[in-house]
């Protein structure tokens, strides 16, 4: 709980950051996102983060290839993506109890930011995209640790892919921000879905159809990193069959 | 209809060569040099139901490459195997649900959860009813003498405790088959011999097949019914315990005391001297000679006490595995008449 309250602290330099750069620019809307939205957007990351971030889980996966713990999946009648997903939602739920309390109190001393509660709708596809944004971090972290298959070092490659996808998913600043070109690039990636999409629904920033074909999509990604995932299992254990053991 | 078999099973691996230092390493990153090994070379054995077999061979010999192809962790470069009427390596739910593989050197448990927690677990992973759950943990912690012992945290148990858990664990969803690889590494006297306990009055009950590996042999003589001997990939023997006296021990120690003070110079010629106290003196005699030998004994000197051994098993193994591949072509050709 303690942890929970301290990953506040840079919180406050950020707002701080934040209203330096709104003074400095003379506007009072960036992209559409005024001070107040720009606030709102940071915190609901962390919400979206929350639900997206799987630590340990893709490293672990190559921890368990490289050592051989792997072997427990095959020997018993268990699926090990199966397995992985059923102890992370325990793991998430578990998370999400202890830290909502904290979390509670932040978004109380922080509710000036917000423009009050969106209409039910619009809070049922937030949490849809809540429960999407799960499914497509874990999906995504186990086609990671997948690579253990072939890799026999797989850690600094996910700190380059974790770094980078800080920056593409939105967790820095809204997508909007960066020139259009980038932004529809970006935004046309599987990353955006991790962090910055949840976000900006609960801002009420995408509407109608948007949010339908957005949801659509996050759907779509989250399935075809499962499909890849177990294909990439597919083909690592039949390696690792022939190979090692 | 035998419950484990093998015909013509061979794994080769495919091993990445790289000299130490640097240079070698950047080297080895645009020119990869590759050895391949015979791990498993043309193997073929059948097992029945209900029988214990000692997997027998020094490190790397293949045992271990052989019981992780029965249990389907990797598949062989050719020849096939058939485990409970499947072909292991496709990992059928039902095939898995019917044997256990133990490994000693790895643990299966929770290691901060007591083991009773792992037990669960493995209910659900097995779907064990729970009232055949109740009455098997029973009556394993029951024969394995644990029963106190399963709410406490698994890393404050001994490691013959954690080994018994680990068994029981493994057993818990009433495999047919059980493959042990190395059960009893790193224990005590006592607790290998507690363990062997437990498997052969578990194999009596129950009538599960057991085929394990042990550098032990007194887990072999107090276990298997039948050894198979395996070295640099090959069978080279596949049989009775005894017989591999008959087959290898090419010479017997003979043990004689004389009535005179001291042991007669000229026994020398008898056979190979190991030892010479006062009047007893130890040879290695070979084994057709022995008959003759006692012979000359008794009518040329004073005897008090004569005896005809064996030599110790461990020994006689180890001769085996040292044995030159000629002596070993011979013995796979006998192995082979054998079976």
């Amino acid at each position: 709980m303690l942890a929970t309250v301290l990953r506040f602290l840079p919180l406050l330099t950020t707002i701080l950051l934040w209203q330096a750069i709104y003074a400095g620019s003379g506007q009072s809307e960036l992209s559409g996102f005024t001070f107040r939205n720009m606030i709102a957007y940071l915190l609901l990351v962390h919400i979206s983060r929350m639900f997206s971030s799987m630590p340990g889980l893709s490293t672990g996966i190559a921890r368990d290839i490289r050592q051989g713990e792997i072997k427990k999946y095959l020997l018993q009648p268990i699926d090990m993506i199966g397995y992985l997903l059923a102890y992370r939602i325990a793991h998430k739920l578990a998370y999400i109890t202890t830290s909502s309390l904290p979390y509670a109190g932040l978004y109380i001393v922080c509710r000036g930011y917000f423009d009050g509660w969106p209409d039910p709708l619009i809070l049922a596809a937030y949490a849809a995209s809540l429960i999407l944004s799960f499914l497509c971090g874990f999906f995504f972290e186990v086609c990671m640790g997948m690579l253990g298959f072939w890799m026999l070092e797989v850690t600094s490659l996910l700190y380059v892919v974790n770094t980078i996808n800080y920056f593409v998913s939105g967790q820095m600043f809204p997508l909007d921000l960066l020139p259009s070109g980038l932004a529809v690039v970006l935004k046309a990636l599987p990353f955006q879905y991790l962090a910055y999409f949840p976000a900006v629904i609960f801002l009420g920033k995408v509407q109608g159809q948007e949010l339908w074909w957005g949801l659509l999509q996050q759907a779509a990604w989250a399935l075809g990193f499962f499909l890849l995932a177990r294909w990439l299992y597919t083909l690592g254990l039949r390696r690792y069959s022939a190979f090692g053991g | 209809m035998p419950i484990i078999s093998a015909q013509g099973l061979s794994k080769t691996y495919r091993v990445h060569q790289k000299k130490s230092g640097l240079w070698n390493a950047l080297r080895s990153l645009v020119h990869r040099r590759y050895k391949e090994i015979r791990a498993v070379d043309n193997v073929s054995f059948e097992i029945e139901a209900g029988e214990i077999v000692a997997f027998l061979g020094p490190n790397g010999a293949g045992k271990t490459t052989t019981l992780k192809m029965l249990s389907g962790l990797i598949y062989p470069s050719s020849g096939t195997a058939r485990m409970l009427d499947f072909v292991p390596w496709e990992r059928h739910d039902a095939f898995r649900r019917q044997f256990s593989l133990i490994m000693g050197q790895k643990n299966q448990l929770w290691w901060d959860l007591p083991a009773s927690d792992s037990f669960q677990l493995h209910r659900e992973i097995y779907s064990i009813p729970l009232d055949q759950f109740q009455t098997t943990l029973g009556e394993l912690t029951d024969l394995f003498g644990v029963k106190e012992l399963t709410r406490q945290p698994v890393r404050e148990l001994s490691l013959g405790e954690r080994m018994k858990m680990e068994l029981i664990a493994a057993l818990l969803h009433q495999p047919r088959v059980l493959l042990l690889d190395e059960p009893t590494i790193g224990l005590d006297v006592i607790a290998q011999v507690a363990i062997q306990k437990c498997l052969r009055e578990y194999n009596a009950q129950r009538g599960v097949t057991m085929l394990l590996t042990s550098h032990y042999m007194r887990d072999v003589e107090a276990l298997c019914s039948r050894v198979m001997v395996i070295n640099h990939g090959r069978l080279i023997y596949n049989g009775q315990l005894s017989g591999i006296v008959e087959q290898f021990g090419r010479e017997k120690i003979m043990r004689v005391q004389f009535a005179t003070e001291q042991v007669p110079m000229e026994i020398d010629s008898f056979g190979t001297i190991t030892q010479r106290l006062g009047p007893v003196a130890e040879l290695k005699v070979e084994r057709q000679r022995v008959p003759d030998v006692l012979n000359q004994l008794v009518n040329r000197f004073q005897i008090a006490d004569v005896s005809v051994q064996d030599p110790p098993l461990e020994k006689m193994i180890a001769q085996v595995f040292e044995g030159g591949t000629a002596t070993e072509a011979e013995a796979t050709a006998e192995a082979r008449t054998a079976t």
